[in-house]
């Protein structure tokens, strides 16, 4: 039962939720956000995506297995613990780098934890679409 | 047996040199302890410590003193001659290599067992000691009766040992210590206080069961389907023996009670005379031994009872007179077995003439058994005589039993070592002929130790019996002086009784067989109330099963809900927590609107038919939490709460969809009880949350997380800054566990068609 409307409507949602998912892990550390809610939004897009289009495609616009992005995600977070370790500290220290900083002004900065943010991120849109996906083929 | 007769591979170089490097081992500890003689003699204890686990008081130290000593000398050095005698009882075996690593694991536990001067380090050993032993016990693992013999002893003796640890527990807990050093030095304390009963309770459970004392005995003769090499190491000289050992050095901090005076003495003597009993009604060679052994382990637990001089000397003396004469009559048997292809004693006889050395070895180790002069044992028997007459409790009962066990050990004593080589003709499935060097050295070695000491026991008095005597006794006890001949005095007529009874019993044996086996088919037998009890244990754990794991989902919802209400609710009233629903002020209209929104949801939920209708009112209930999240401006959870009621609702309708519609009927009858239930649930949350809410609430790490979150970790959203930064390592934990989880289902949707239809 494939709709046209649906389809239509669901690939503008779908960038619009996945953009909407990334500003929310960028903003999460000043106000609400974070990778969890990021990567909760980014797999409601995708889920609609699945919903709309069926499976198949949504698994093909995701290019990689969710189960792998859920991998990577761990890895990323794993990494971005170790990181620490260039500068001796202990594991998951947050390491940061404030590019361009001035007296008054901080600058871009980029963070370990913002890794380590991208990896938790990863980890539930890969976690969550790995079980919607099989889910949706299954039933 | 099944071992010997493997002989068709090669030993290949790799394994007789795991084989020699096993012997070199050995050997080499007991040159090292060799060296510790002259001090201990001259009354020094040897220490060494190191931290191990400060925090939980666990150290590394050691010690050697008269007692440990002893143990560690019949260890290492009847260790060495095993495994000499093994490097050729088992060549050819496929698992040669392994047997030896086995062997020196079970070595060097034991070692540490004895030589630990803190409680929870000998706990460790000890249990070693019993994993090893189940491997060695269930070595020739394709036979059945193997796998179960090692099985029951491992639950037998790590029941026990489970026992111990709680005891070791207590008694850390009462004496502030586990230093074995410092325990000793408190024994009054320990006695006197009111949890010295369970202490000793716990303890005589795990010395009781590693000794294998009646009713723990049945394991011990069972564990005779380990190779014979196992059971003259294990069973007769090392293994069992670490009960003893932890009863000799408890001695001097749980003893000089009348419950352990009486609970020693009953079950000693119990298990001596009922073993000695059971031992001449066997007529396989390793099975007399392994009976002879339990009398043995009975006689010792007798001795350690009492706390008198004589008592611990003839304690001492026998344990260093048994090892000998045990081990090499089990190496005998083992010889015996390897030449002729059986151990049955009315299949042996006339061996003599084929295997003169074994024939004497095996003569001067069971004279010295039996207790003639000038042998060891002799000695040993005469200071048992001592010892029972001064016991405090019954000298009569105790000489009593002690008597007529060593009139049976003189009979047990030939029909080891005299039948199968003088009496009579061999009808054996191999013609006999001398066994190899190998298997010669440990039991001649250690039959001439019998006698030598015996003859001159200088030897082993100063050095060996009398610091022993001074670890056991706390230096308290003068221990007696080892004389082959005191005159003519009750012990000695005492031993002249017991030789006449043993002979005339040994003339008499087969009639007495005969009325033994009479009698042991009506008595009650151990190791089939063993079976029947863990009949019993799977029986009971597959009823729980039934129970507990039904596979219906209703009935697990049900059980958890219900251990909840139990658990919580109960504590709750119970402690009276719970003060009742305090005033509640300053309601505004939009909190009714998420209330009423909750209510509604629920009330949908309840009633529909429709699972679909039942899954968009339990989002609508979802979506009421959210707002009251708002409404507590907490937006990070409820922009997740959200999200999360948005997925399963999706998910819910993907698989709603293949589902049946609710049934009115069959759903209604249990709809009112669940209501109810969950009615209930409903209200013992409230009443936490309503209970949590009134009291105090410490804002320490609250204001801790509002002044750094922006100092330390440049971040002015708190709940994110805590996640990613300040408890980063615990939300790392928890996105494996999402990704596990996502995986898991998967697997599950993903996997065997069979399995899912």
């Amino acid at each position: 039962m494939k709709s046209i409307i649906l389809t239509a409507g669901a690939r503008l949602l779908v960038a619009l939720l996945l953009v909407f998912s990334v500003f929310m892990l960028l903003r999460g550390h000043n106000v609400p956000g974070g990778g969890f809610i990021g990567g909760l939004i980014g797999a409601v897009g995708f889920v609609v995506y699945a919903i709309a289009c069926g499976t198949s495609e949504a698994r093909e616009a995701l290019r990689l297995a969710p189960e792998k992005i859920a991998m990577a995600g761990l890895g990323i977070a794993l990494f971005s613990g170790f990181m620490a370790f260039v500068m001796a500290d202990d594991p998951f220290t947050g390491q940061w780098l404030f590019i361009g900083a001035t007296e008054t002004d901080k600058g871009l900065p980029l963070s370990s934890v913002l890794v380590f943010d991208i990896g938790v991120y990863l980890v539930v849109m890969g976690a969550i679409l790995t079980l919607v996906f099989a889910l949706e083929e299954e039933v | 047996m099944a071992a010997a007769q493997d002989n068709s591979l090669p030993t290949s170089p790799g394994q007789a040199l795991a084989g020699w490097v096993s012997v070199l081992i050995s050997v080499a500890f007991f040159v090292g302890f060799w060296q510790a003689l002259g001090p201990v003699g001259n009354g020094e204890v040897l220490r060494w410590s190191w931290e191990w686990v400060p925090s939980l008081g666990i150290s590394l130290s050691f010690l050697i003193d008269g007692l440990s000593l002893s143990f560690a000398l019949l260890i290492s050095g009847i260790g060495a001659l095993v495994m000499l005698y093994s490097t050729k009882y088992l060549a050819g075996h496929k698992h040669f290599a392994r047997f030896f690593l086995y062997l020196t694991l079970f070595m060097m536990a034991m070692l540490g067992l004895v030589l630990s001067d803190n409680l929870l380090s000998l706990f460790v050993f000890w249990e070693l000691t019993s994993i090893t032993s189940y491997l060695l016990i269930g070595f020739s693992h394709t036979s059945a009766d193997s796998r179960r013999s090692a099985l029951q002893a491992l639950l037998v003796t790590g029941g026990g040992g489970l026992a111990l640890l709680a005891g070791i527990i207590l008694i850390g807990w009462v004496a502030g210590t586990y230093e074995l050093s410092e325990i000793r030095a408190q024994g009054d304390l320990i006695r006197e206080h009111g949890l010295y009963l369970t202490i000793f309770v716990l303890f005589l459970l795990g010395a009781f069961t590693k000794s294998a004392q009646i009713p723990f005995h049945f394991w011990l003769p069972n564990a005779m389907a380990a190779p014979t090499p196992v059971s003259a190491y294990l069973h007769s000289a090392t293994m069992v023996k670490a009960g003893i050992y932890l009863l000799a050095r408890m001695h001097p901090t749980l003893a000089e009670t009348d419950v352990w005076l009486w609970t020693l003495t009953i079950a000693g003597s119990a298990t001596a005379v009922f073993a000695s009993f059971m031992a001449v009604k066997q007529t396989d060679l390793k099975q007399i031994l392994a009976y002879t052994t339990l009398m043995a382990l009975g006689t010792l637990t007798l001795f350690l009872a009492a706390d008198t001089g004589y008592a611990i000397t003839a304690a001492m003396t026998f344990l260093i007179v048994h090892s000998l004469y045990k081990a090499a009559l089990f190496m005998i048997a083992g010889a015996v077995d390897h030449s002729t292809g059986t151990r049955e004693i009315d299949r042996l006889g006339g061996l003599a003439r084929a295997m003169p050395i074994t024939t004497a070895a095996a003569a001067l180790a069971a004279l010295s058994m039996a207790g003639f002069p000038p042998f060891l044992g002799f000695i040993g028997k005469e200071l048992k005589y001592y010892g029972a007459l001064a016991v405090q409790s019954e000298p009569l009962l105790v000489a009593g039993a002690v008597l007529l066990a060593n009139a049976l050990m003189l009979v047990a004593a030939g029909l080891v070592a005299f039948r199968p080589f003088w009496r009579g003709t061999h009808s054996t499935p191999m013609t006999p002929h001398e066994a190899p060097w190998q298997l010669l050295a440990g039991p001649v070695i250690l039959a001439v130790l019998g006698a030598l000491f015996g003859i001159n026991s200088d030897l082993i008095a100063n050095t060996l019996i009398k610091p022993g005597v001074a670890a056991i006794s706390s230096g308290e006890l003068e221990p007696v002086e080892l004389k082959l001949w005191a005159g003519i005095n009750l012990p000695l007529i005492l031993s002249g009784i017991t030789i006449t009874l043993g002979i005339v019993l040994l003339i008499v044996h087969r009639r007495m067989r005969a009325f033994l086996l009479a009698m042991e088919a009506r008595l009650p037998s151990f190791d089939r109330g063993w079976d029947k009890f863990l009949d019993g244990m799977k029986a009971t754990a597959a009823w729980q099963t039934r129970i507990l794991q039904s596979g219906v989902m209703r009935y697990y919802l049900y059980v958890i809900f219900a251990t909840l209400l139990v658990a919580v609710g109960g504590t709750l009233i119970w402690t009276g927590a719970f003060t009742g629903i305090p005033d509640i002020q300053g309601v505004q209209v939009k909190h009714w609107v998420v209330v009423f929104l909750i209510l509604a949801g629920t009330a949908l939920t309840t009633i529909t038919n429709s699972r679909i209708a039942g899954i968009a009112g339990l989002g609508a209930v979802g979506i009421g939490v959210a707002l009251i999240f708002i409404i507590y401006s907490a937006p990070d959870v409820a922009i997740t709460q959200l999200l999360v009621e948005t997925l399963i609702v999706v998910l819910f309708a993907v698989a709603a969809l293949r589902l049946p519609m609710l049934k009115p009927e069959d759903g209604f009858p249990n709809r009112k009880l669940d209501a109810l239930f969950a009615t209930a649930i409903g209200a013992v949350v409230a009443a936490i949350m309503i209970t949590v809410t009134t009291g105090p609430i410490n804002r320490r790490l609250t204001e801790y997380f509002e002044q750094s979150s922006w100092i330390d970790a440049y971040g002015r959203n708190i709940v994110n800054v805590i996640l990613v930064d300040f408890r980063a390592l615990d939300t790392f934990g928890e996105i494996a566990v999402v990704a596990v989880a996502g995986i898991a289902a998967w697997a599950i949707l993903k996997g065997p068609k069979e399995d899912a239809k």
